[in-house]
Parts: C-alpha cells; sequence; structure tokens
C-alpha cells in the first residue's frame, strides 16, 4: 500500500506539468485572439481613414460635415466633385432619434410587463418570442414595411399627423411615397426586441428583496415599478439605449428601402430623407473611384459618431452608477 | 379547541364609523405626534363575524388576533389551525424549528404572502376586530399599518435620506420631510452615526447600521404594527444588542412581533411567546402561548420545554 501511493505521486506537489504546459498554451491562444482582434480593427480603421483623407482634406471637414452639397465626379485619380455629409448625418440622426424616442418607452413597458406584471406562464413565452423578433434579419423588417407596414398602417397614420399637426414643421405635409418617417417607424420596430430584451434581463436582477421591501412600506405593485425597479436599472437602461441607437445608427437596408432617397434637408418627417448607411449601398455601384472614397468618408463619418455616442453612454452609465450609490464605498 | 363566545365582547357591534372603530383597544398615543396618514379606514365596512377560537390565557388589549389561520402554498398546507393574540405594545417572540412556519405567519399579518403565487390562507386575522383578508380590504393599506423588517437587511441602492423618506413619500407625505427622516433615525438610534451622511448610499452602511436603517425607513411610515422575521441573524452580537435594546424602546410607540431563532434573545426580548412546531404533515402548529417569562421558567408542554432547552429543533 505504501509503496503504491509513493509510485502515484513520485514528484509531489511540483509533479503537474502537464496542467502548466495546457495553462500556456492556453494564454497562448488567449493572447493571439487578442492581437488579431485588435490587428484586423487597425486595419480598417487605416485604411479607410487613408481612403477618405484626400476626400476630407479637399472638402475641409467642417464643410464636409455640415455641408449640403453631393455632386460627385467621375475621376479615377483625384478629387472633382463636391462632397459634403450634412443631408445624410441629418437623415441618419432623424431616423435613429425618432426610433428611440418611440422604442424606449414601448421597450420598458414591455420588460417591466415580463418581469413584474405577467405570471412566469405568460412571460416566458413572451420574452422568448421577444428575442426571436430580435433575430429577424433586419431585410426582411424593411422589405415588410415597404410592401405592407408603411402604405397600410403608417400612410394613414402620416396623413393625419400632417393635416391636424401641418403647423408644426416636423409633421408639414404633403407626405410622399417613402420618407423618414416611414424608416424611423420600422427601425423602431426592429431596435424594439432588443432593447426590451435587455432591459428585461435588467429588471428581473433586481434583488427580490428590494421589491419586498417596497411593497412592506406599502407600495402598490406600479410603485413598486416605477420607483424601486427602473430606478436601480438606470445604468443599465441607459446602455441598453445607446446599444440600439448604435443598431439604428448603422441600419442600412430598411432605412435604404423607406427612407426616400432625398437630397436636401427637409425638417418635416413626411419628405424624403436620406441617411448615411443608405446613400453608401445605394450609390456605391455606379461610382466612379473618387466618389467611391467620399462614401468611405461617409462611412467613417459614421463610425465616429458611434463612438462618440459611445463614450457619452459610458460616462453616463458612470455616473449613474455613482448615484444609485454602489459604487460608494 | 374550545368553542367559546366570550370573545365576542371583543367587537362591539354598535361602533359603526370604520375610521374609529379601533379606539377602544387602540390607546389614542400610539402614533407619534403629527403623525402624517390620516387614520383611513381599512376597509370600507365593518366585520360582523365575531370571533371563535381563542386559546386560553389571552392578553386583553391584542392588536392583532389570529383564529384557525391555515396557510396554504399550492396544495401543500404550511401552518394548520393557528390561533393566538398580539397584545399592543409589546413585543411578542414567534419561535420554534426550522419549517414551521414562523415566516408564513408573520407574513401573513401584513398580507406579503398575497405575493406569492399560489399561496391561500383559511381562517381569521382580525386587526382591531377588522378580518384582514375580507374581500374589500386594501393589502397596500394593511402594509402601510403594518410594517415589516427582513431577516437580510435590505435597504434601496438610494441614500440613507431617500431610504427614510420612500414610504412617506408613497403616502404623498409633505410636511417637513427633512423632520421626519431625522425623527425616524433617532427612533432607530442610527442619527448619531448618520446624520453627517445623509446623501450617502444606504448601502455603504455596516450590517447592522443598514439594519437600524430598515427599522428608521419602516417607521418613517408611522405604522401601528411592526413586524420583524429573524432581524438581527445577520448581525455580529454586538449589533444585536442594539436591535433588541431598540425593540425594547419602540414598543412604547408600536407593537412588535419577531421571529427568531436565538432562545436568548426571546427570553430576553420579549413578552409574550408563541411557540410553534412541525407536525408530522410538515405543517406547523401552535403548541404553546403564553407570557414568555412562564414559558421559559415554568411551560406547560413538555415539548415546549424541550424545544427551549435545546434538545430539539
Ligand atoms: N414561497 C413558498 N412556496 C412554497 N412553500 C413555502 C414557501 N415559503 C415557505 N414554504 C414552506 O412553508 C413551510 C414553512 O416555511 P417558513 O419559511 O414559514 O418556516 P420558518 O418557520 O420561518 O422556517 P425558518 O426558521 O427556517 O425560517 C416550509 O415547509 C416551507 O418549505
Ligand atoms: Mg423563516
Amino acid at each position: 500500500m505504501t509503496s503504491r501511493t509513493t509510485t502515484l505521486n513520485p514528484g509531489g506537489i511540483a509533479s503537474s506539468g502537464r496542467g502548466r504546459l495546457g495553462d500556456r498554451a492556453f494564454r497562448w491562444a488567449v493572447a493571439a485572439g487578442g492581437i488579431t482582434v485588435l490587428l484586423i480593427l487597425a486595419l480598417m480603421i487605416g485604411s479607410t481613414t487613408l481612403d477618405a483623407l484626400p476626400v476630407f482634406s479637399s472638402q475641409g471637414i467642417v464643410d464636409f460635415l455640415t455641408g449640403i452639397t453631393w455632386d460627385p465626379g467621375v475621376s479615377r485619380t483625384e478629387i472633382t466633385g463636391t462632397y459634403q455629409a450634412g443631408v445624410f448625418m441629418f437623415g441618419t440622426l432623424v431616423t435613429s432619434l425618432l426610433a428611440i424616442t418611440l422604442a424606449l418607452p414601448l421597450s420598458i413597458a414591455i420588460a417591466l410587463f415580463l418581469s413584474d406584471v405577467a405570471g412566469p406562464r405568460v412571460a416566458r413565452p413572451l420574452a422568448y418570442l421577444v428575442e426571436l423578433l430580435a433575430a429577424i434579419p433586419s431585410v426582411v423588417y424593411g422589405l415588410w414595411g415597404l410592401h405592407f407596414f408603411a402604405p397600410t398602417v403608417l400612410k394613414p397614420v402620416a396623413k393625419f399627423l400632417s393635416e391636424t399637426l401641418g403647423f408644426i414643421p416636423i409633421f408639414e405635409g404633403p407626405v410622399v411615397a417613402f420618407n423618414p418617417f416611414y424608416a424611423g417607424v420600422v427601425l423602431a420596430i426592429m431596435i424594439l426586441p432588443i432593447i426590451t430584451a435587455i432591459v428585461h434581463e435588467i429588471f428581473r436582477a433586481a434583488p427580490a428583496a428590494e421589491r419586498q421591501a417596497a411593497y412592506a412600506l406599502g407600495a402598490t405593485r406600479w410603485e413598486v415599478m416605477w420607483q424601486v425597479v427602473v430606478p436601480r436599472s438606470r445604468p443599465g437602461i441607459v446602455g441598453a439605449t445607446m446599444l440600439g441607437l448604435g443598431r439604428a445608427l448603422g441600419e442600412t437596408i430598411a432605412i435604404a428601402l423607406l427612407i426616400g432617397g432625398g437630397t436636401t434637408i427637409n425638417i418635416s418627417l413626411f419628405q424624403q430623407g436620406e441617411s448615411i448607411a443608405a446613400k453608401i449601398v445605394n450609390t456605391f455601384q455606379e461610382s466612379a473611384p473618387e466618389a467611391i472614397d467620399a462614401l468611405i468618408a461617409l462611412g467613417v463619418t459614421l463610425f465616429a459618431i458611434t463612438i462618440v455616442i459611445n463614450m457619452a453612454a459610458r460616462l453616463i452609465v458612470r455616473r449613474l452608477g455613482d448615484l444609485s450609490g454602489e459604487a460608494i464605498s | 379547541m374550545r368553542v367559546t363566545t366570550e370573545s365576542a365582547t371583543m367587537t362591539t357591534p354598535t361602533m359603526t364609523d370604520p375610521a374609529v372603530e379601533a379606539t377602544p383597544s387602540q390607546p389614542p398615543e400610539i402614533r407619534p405626534p403629527g403623525a402624517m396618514v390620516p387614520p383611513r379606514p381599512i376597509a370600507r365596512a365593518r366585520d360582523a363575524s365575531a370571533p371563535r377560537n381563542e386559546p386560553e390565557a389571552r392578553p386583553a388589549n391584542p392588536a392583532v388576533e389570529l383564529s384557525d389561520v391555515s396557510i396554504f402554498y399550492g396544495a401543500f398546507r404550511a401552518v394548520r389551525d393557528v390561533s393566538f393574540s398580539v397584545p399592543a405594545h409589546a413585543i411578542t417572540a414567534l419561535i420554534g424549528p426550522s419549517g414551521s412556519g414562523k415566516s408564513t405567519l408573520l407574513r401573513a399579518i401584513n398580507r406579503m404572502n398575497d405575493l406569492t403565487p399560489g399561496s391561500r390562507l383559511d381562517g381569521e386575522v382580525r386587526y382591531h376586530g377588522t378580518n384582514l383578508y375580507r374581500a374589500d380590504v386594501d393589502p397596500v393599506e394593511v402594509r402601510r399599518r403594518i410594517g415589516m423588517v427582513f431577516q437580510k437587511p435590505n435597504p434601496f441602492p438610494k441614500s440613507i435620506y431617500d431610504n427614510v423618506a420612500f414610504g412617506p413619500r408613497l403616502n404623498g407625505y409633505r410636511d417637513n420631510m427633512d423632520e421626519l427622516v431625522e425623527r425616524s433615525l433617532r427612533q432607530a438610534a442610527l442619527w448619531d452615526e448618520v446624520k453627517d451622511k445623509l446623501k450617502q448610499s444606504g448601502l455603504a452602511l455596516s450590517g447592522g447600521q443598514q439594519q437600524r436603517l430598515c427599522i428608521a425607513r419602516t417607521i418613517a411610515v408611522e405604522p401601528e404594527i411592526i413586524l420583524m422575521d429573524e432581524p438581527a441573524s445577520a448581525l455580529d452580537p454586538r449589533s444585536t444588542l442594539q436591535i433588541e435594546e431598540l425593540m425594547a424602546e419602540l414598543k412604547e410607540n408600536y407593537t412588535i412581533v419577531i421571529v427568531t431563532h436565538n432562545m436568548q434573545q426571546a427570553a430576553r426580548a420579549s413578552d409574550r411567546t408563541v411557540f410553534l412546531n412541525m407536525g408530522d404533515d410538515r405543517a406547523g402548529y401552535v403548541v404553546e402561548v403564553d407570557d414568555t417569562v412562564k414559558i421559559f421558567t415554568n411551560p406547560r408542554e413538555q415539548l415546549t420545554e424541550d424545544y427551549i432547552s435545546g434538545r430539539f429543533g
């Protein structure tokens, strides 16, 4: 017996060489993965910025961002046209803001319903359904909006709004066939599931003990939801909103199908607009090399907008986290 | 259990205004001065049914009376035919082995069990004569009158001030909130420790301080009864003693019901003790109810003696 134990464990505490090898290999694999990601990112930023640089320098960065003329040239070697992104940036921001404005309150309401109102027998299948909706490809949303939702549902709504509230510039008629309003609403439907799914998870993570404490103080279910669950979840809600906004900003196909392809800034939601991503896909194929560089410059701009919004979100989340007290020592 | 009729005198059927119906059994000084909630009726009409089953030696001035209470979770009966009363301005301790239904009974008193899907209660829980389980009683109003402190301190992730002000704000309290917050924190023996950091998170306090904050939060809505479910079990001995001293002070203004596993605590801190045991069907039942001194010095039941001397449970 004694001899057997010694042969089984000859090296004592230092014998785990195989485990160490695996450890080292794993560390290398992880490091390689990380470096690859960084390389790809650097390559992407580097090459796009390189292509976009002549456009930025020939137009001037301020004019590029604020001007509203897009008049592409046909040169293969130099920049001869006028390239200004204002119209498209406006369209991107308008559709994204409209989408988030419509989607966020509805998402919070649905998430609260799932976490605090519906019983598990209703909530579980419904939550699953929401996750399924998030998985539908955006081109399907776009086609559905194009052929069904916009003409049968949104058109009457738009007509009604322009007739009753037409004195407000954003609702001014006439309502054209495709417009930022349709794009924004369909975009809202697209980002609704993902925001709802995340916010639902956040609400579910709110401790039962806090809900109980509020109930024991004589809170109604409504008060528990709005004064305990929602306030403590604010940082997470901001995060989910930013994720939805990110998706809205970059969304291409559905918007390209619905926004109307305008060439000027229209304050009214019911007249043609154009977004950055839609402009790129709509004109990429028939563009001369210099115009393609200009489209890449548009892409770089969109990327920059997304980064700025993301950083702002991080700041807000950190600030809110401080307020809600978890971070206080 | 014997059925008696004498307890019908508890509910005086001549009084019809529900807002003042509790006056004979409810001393006027029950709320601290400046009570914010106007005495609202807990239900629309008065309960006509007279209490039936009562165990012996019932105290004179009960704030709550349970009679023949059975509580179910789905098909499982967690508590069987429990009757006891809770004297006003005293500390009543619920003791008994794990699973005997102490927490279940406590939550039945302020209708917190309503929040558990599938839970059901048979029998009556009377609060100054009104059956809290009558169809027209609003559980939200019940919980405003009968507050609760939980086993694990559960402050909101808000500032100390906002934690205490939470309940009053719900109730639309618009008087001097600073004063109410200070008074509540003082009553909870926490004021001196936190008066300079009211804007700090309640989560930044120690466990014992958090629990006193939770007590302050409960006091701030000026309930009549405070239910405490093992309020000191997560705390160190010093904080535990603090909580016990605090309870002794609070019973001047409040009626307290406490669940505890700690026999010394029950003996030290309570005036009256309800001993529960778990039957063969795993349903909890009352073995003995009496003054704490009696239970701990000269219990009627052998089972009680075995339990308090640590021979089982
Ligand atoms: N939410 C619930 N759903 C189903 N059964 C429950 C629930 N809460 C409690 N029970 C059951 O009811 C019985 C009594 O539980 P309760 O928590 O009231 O006991 P307790 O006396 O407080 O025990 P402990 O001393 O361990 O806290 C137990 O058998 C428990 O399993
Ligand atoms: Mg318990």
